[in-house]
């Protein structure tokens, strides 16, 4: 059972669909006892940081994450939920995160005068290419970004992959058995829904 | 590099998808779930839905659609027609919309964008803007689907909706609207100088040539075709391929 956490932010139909359309059953976490059925967590979200872990925070889920991700069990975030699973953010002003990969979320300064909000297709390197997930996905495609914060983490090892818009920036973390997306696989079309269904069988080794 | 984008455009007349000439004339393209179906395996970059009934300015259309076409489409999807407030925004995110389109909305109420940003992100924030040509070479605004001249300039209206917190702008010219006679490149680069934000086009869309003068003229973030994709053998997979030898760039997937 996947377990989609709902923050009440944004929309998790695409993402719940595509789950779904692999053949795994999901369960929407709103509280920490919805994360019991679960085998894996996947964090979605859209908005902005601190709005993101005050919801996490409401709904009593900041340690059933952390034990979560603690028992060993895969969690991805993507997007917003890549970027809370940091350990600070300043969007909406410094908040703490979940801490279950190292760094900070800031806001991107591109160079040559490229504008913010960072969005559309845009070519995606991988830093390590054995990764579990990442199976039978190319070196080099496209995926559909928007968002104008970064993650900067603190080991550049946990860096998975890098895009670049006026500067490098952090597309897939890894962190053990967490993994993170910026960009939005759900919105990727073939090669997105290929890391969602290998995030889906993954036993969190890597 | 990041991309550029090929958006097929959607209008909705009830459950029906519609093609018009000059914000008129409308003609039927047929079932907009089909259609999305279609333009997902071509890989369409983004698909924009648009509600153009006048008559009925209600949601309720754009939400059951919605429900359908996220089911087939993981891709980019954009809506608008008849938002008016932030719930009519969190409404259509809810159901499977990744951005709101609004239009004669930012005219009325100075906060709806503010609102819908802070909620949601600058990001699933689009304004659209229609825009008919002068006789001294500038531009009149329209809201209501074309129907109510708005006395805010173009370059006004851009600098107010940015700063409130658009995240992308979606440019349409109204003479231009299913001529099929080239994009308005003088009123693709006045938005551009003004917006400082990623700018979508749209109007005009005959054949691919006239894609290739708006990306190569303007630099445009993402071009908007309706008459282009609904009429004739043409689709982004060949526009894709045309472009591609002027050495504009696409997603590689």
């Amino acid at each position: 059972m996947i377990g989609i956490l709902d923050l009440d932010m944004g929309n998790l139909r695409s993402l719940s669909k595509a789950v779904y359309s692999f053949g795994y059953d999901f369960v929407m976490v709103r509280s920490a006892k919805d994360l019991d059925d679960a085998t894996h967590l996947m964090v979605p979200g859209v908005g902005a940081y601190r709005t993101a872990v005050s919801h996490v925070d409401g709904q009593g889920l900041r340690a059933g994450i952390r034990a979560f991700a603690a028992s060993g069990r895969p969690i991805a975030g993507i997007c917003l939920g890549m970027q809370i699973l940091s350990a600070t953010g300043e969007e909406g002003g410094e908040s703490e995160g979940l801490g279950l990969v190292p760094g900070r979320v800031v806001r991107m300064t591109p160079e040559g005068g490229l504008h913010l909000p960072h969005v559309g297709w845009n070519t995606t390197r991988f830093k390590r290419k054995d990764h579990p997930v990442f199976h039978k996905v190319k070196d080099g495609r496209d995926f559909y970004y928007v968002h104008s914060y970064h993650l900067r983490c603190d080991n550049p090892d946990d860096v998975l992959a890098e895009t670049d818009y006026g500067a490098n920036v952090a597309a897939i973390v890894g962190h053990g058995n967490v993994i993170g997306f910026q960009f939005h696989p759900e919105k990727s079309q073939a090669n997105g829904l290929r890391l969602i269904e290998n995030f889906c069988g993954w036993n969190g080794q890597c | 590099m990041l991309k550029k984008r090929i958006i097929p455009i959607q209008l909705l007349l009830d459950t029906r998808l519609v093609k018009t000439v000059t914000f008129g004339s409308y003609r039927d393209v047929g079932d907009p779930v089909q259609s999305s179906k279609v333009y997902n395996a071509q890989d369409a970059d983004e698909l924009v839905f648009l509600n153009i009934n006048r008559g009925d300015r209600t949601l309720a259309p754009l939400v059951t659609l919605l429900e359908k076409v996220s089911e087939v489409c993981f891709m980019p999807l954009s809506m608008g027609g008849g938002v008016r407030s932030l719930a009519d925004a969190e409404l259509l995110i809810k159901h499977g919309a990744d951005k709101v389109v609004v239009n004669s909305a930012c005219y009325r109420d100075d906060r709806l964008v503010t609102q819908i940003a802070d909620k949601f992100g600058s990001q699933a924030v689009i304004v659209s803007i229609d825009a008919r040509g002068t006789a001294d070479g500038g531009w009149q605004l329209f809201s209501d689907c074309g129907r109510q001249p708005e006395t805010r300039s173009l370059e006004e209206h851009l600098r107010a909706v940015v700063q409130r917190g658009a995240g992308e702008i979606f440019i349409n010219s109204i003479d231009r609207d299913g001529t099929m006679s080239g994009y308005d490149i003088p009123l693709i680069q006045e938005t551009m100088r003004h917006a400082g934000i990623p700018v979508i086009a749209c109007g005009g869309a005959g054949d691919y040539t006239h894609m290739k003068d708006a990306f190569l003229t303007t630099g445009v973030s993402a071009l908007a075709c309706g008459s282009l994709f609904n009429f004739g053998d043409n689709q982004p997979i060949r526009a894709k391929a045309f472009l591609s030898n002027y050495d504009i760039p696409f997603k590689v997937i």
